[in-house]
């Protein structure tokens, strides 16, 4: 049924000045599209064209000298295989292990029954708001063992407090009668959380796992300080020796001189090759890390 | 489940024991990680000797503070705090008008693939890592790189020389090349938030103001903003409250020694005191502690302040 206009459509003044908002909004949305997508763009186009092309600076909006040498290089090392390879190991073991210790301790801290759950929100709160600092922490993992290990690296940076307050917060939105109904047929905690809650909470599970697995996939500051062998190293920070440290140049500095590819090309086509996975993986997770913010937010 | 007002640590652990084991791991991975490193913390107040530990090292007091905020290498304490503090409030002044911007052009956009594909491209920076984005930024920067290249040949239309400018060496431009990334890495991600509170806003609200003759910025001004001014000020206790956590890493990775002068922050000069060189543990302690607490104790009185002003606070 189509309702009849109560307000009949104004003519004129507000008319117009509704079609130049839109307008307005539009060009600004646009532009902004376009300067955050240019940066990855330019690197893109730069790592597929020539090198003396991308040293005069004559590349813009598509490659010119369209060639894969820089690929060609930065595939050729097998220090490249060894810290990709290490980076999925790292993202997959450790978000893994981060699933089963923060879902395990949200539904605790969930149960209103649960006596320690004040205790323990604080404890895992106050992580949010205070550290230790560079030389404790330093210390701590060394007598714990951290440096040169794998197995290290996946323990000890398996929590996010945020994360696990916004898998309390989701188990705790779920309806009470659903354990109730549960528990009188029988079933203890164990079952509650394993057949009840954990199947009902797969779109919060997996936007947590995708915040913890972005956070292993991008991770560099402790493991540049805590791994110093290089079949450890992940990809981060092999990006970081290659490039902020220029070894990139030293490693190619007899190779490059033809047209092909330069200095430049070789760093753009290694991070393409880094940033690839996040790009391909992206449009999946999007709705799902917008969703964690907008479900977890900032409340406590 | 008869509930009896009071029962003891046994009766409790009897009756909820399953939750206690589920709750173990997490409870062991904080004492672990999070609190006994706040053992090391009296580093702050030793004389630390790495091969005595915090057992055998002799405690000496404030010296440690005595010497990072009035000793011979002071000035690089202050010059680490004022830098962090200026980039925090560049960060504050320029970072966080520009997601709400944002959000409220979205939120005024129709619905449908182009103001989704706007979207979609403006997060997709948040997750890039910070390695990678220090990689494009200083390979973007060289002498032969893009923004060289591109002053160049705008100012060669009009016939102007340029000489190039070696951008990561030049102390004037550190904190704004720092605040322009984090803007590009971050506005768009930030904007989510304010966009969620405006889609809550009651279309009857926008409805109202229309019959009442209220154009699209009055609209704007009338119940967008209003309407989102809780979100925005709990955002914005958080980021005042984070005024000395600069995101140290990509400035750790974007810095040089040629421009210490305006870029090195808090994070760095601790990171520095206690790696490189001339390793002080108790001096690089004193410093994060100094950093932590501070931190700390901005967050407890940015909260106060907010939920004295307002009903909005974080807890």
């Amino acid at each position: 049924m189509v309702m009849p206009r109560i307000f009949p459509a104004r003519k004129g003044s507000l008319d117009r000045e509704g079609a130049l908002f839109d307008i307005g909004v539009k060009a600004a949305l646009l532009a902004w599209g376009l300067v955050t997508a240019y940066p990855i763009w330019y690197v893109i186009v730069s790592s597929l064209s020539s090198g003396s092309a991308v040293d005069i600076g004559a590349v813009w909006w598509k490659p010119i000298g369209l060639n894969l040498d820089s690929y060609r290089h930065v595939l050729a090392k097998s220090q490249f295989w060894v810290s990709y390879g290490n980076t999925f190991f790292y993202t997959i073991a450790g978000t893994a292990y981060s699933l089963m210790i923060s879902t395990t301790a949200a539904y605790a801290l969930s149960r209103r029954a649960f006596r320690a759950r004040k205790v323990l929100n604080l404890a895992l709160s106050f992580t949010l708001w205070f550290q230790a600092g560079f030389i404790p922490l330093y210390l701590n993992f060394r007598s714990l063992g951290v440096i040169n290990s794998r197995w290290g690296i996946v323990v000890s940076f398996g929590v996010q407090a945020f994360n696990i307050i916004l898998m309390r917060n989701y188990f705790e939105s779920l309806p009470k009668e659903l354990d109730e109904a549960a528990k009188i047929d029988g079933a203890n905690e164990f079952r509650v959380f394993t057949d009840v809650y954990l199947p009902l909470s797969k779109p919060a599970m997996t936007t947590i796992a995708i915040y913890y697995a972005i956070s292993r996939w991008n991770g560099f500051f402790w493991s540049m300080v805590l791994l110093k062998r290089a079949d450890l190293i992940p990809i981060q920070v092999y990006l970081q020796q290659m490039i902020i440290q220029e070894q990139i140049s030293l490693e190619n500095a007899s190779l490059v001189g033809g047209e092909t590819f330069s200095f430049a090309t070789l760093k753009y086509a290694l991070i393409v090759c880094s940033i690839i996975p996040v790009i391909v993986g992206y449009p999946f997770v999007q709705r799902y890390f917008q969703r964690g913010i907008t479900v977890g937010g900032v409340k406590e | 489940m008869g509930m009896t007002a009071k029962k003891g640590i046994a009766g409790e652990l009897r009756e909820n024991w399953q939750l206690y084991v589920l709750a173990l791991p997490l409870a062991v991975w904080l004492i672990l990680y999070a609190y006994k490193p706040l053992i090391g913390l009296v580093i702050a107040f030793q004389k630390f000797s790495p091969f005595k530990g915090i057992a055998g090292s002799p405690f000496v007091g404030l010296d440690n503070f005595q010497r990072l905020m009035a000793g011979p290498s002071a000035y690089m304490f202050w010059r680490a705090l004022k830098n962090t503090v200026q980039i925090s409030l560049y960060g504050l002044a320029f970072g966080f008008p520009i997601p709400i911007i944002l959000a409220i052009l979205f939120n005024e956009a129709r619905e449908g693939v182009f103001r989704k594909g706007v979207q979609t491209v403006s997060y997709l920076p948040n997750l890039i890592s910070e390695v990678t984005i220090a990689s494009i930024v200083l390979a973007m920067l060289q002498l032969n790189g893009l923004a060289n290249v591109a002053i160049e040949g705008l100012l060669g239309v009009f016939g102007v020389d340029y000489k190039r400018i070696s951008w990561m060496s030049e102390p004037a431009f550190f904190q704004g090349i720092y605040v322009l990334t984090g803007i590009w890495k971050n506005a768009g991600f930030d904007s989510i938030v304010f966009f969620a509170a405006l889609v809550g806003i009651s279309p009857t609200l926008y409805e109202a103001a229309r019959i009442d003759g209220a154009s699209r910025i009055q609209r704007i001004r009338y119940v967008s903003i209003p309407g989102i001014m809780p979100t925005i000020i709990i955002m914005l206790i958080i980021r005042v409250g984070n005024v000395l956590n600069v995101g140290f890493e990509r400035v750790l990775l974007m810095y040089n020694p040629t421009i210490y002068s305006t870029a090195d922050v808090l994070g760095t000069f601790t990171f520095r005191l206690g790696s490189s060189g001339f390793i002080d543990y108790g001096l690089s302690t004193a410093s994060s502690m100094f950093n932590s607490l501070v931190g700390f104790a901005l967050v407890i009185v940015t909260n106060r302040i907010a939920r004295k002003a307002s009903e909005t606070s974080l807890w």
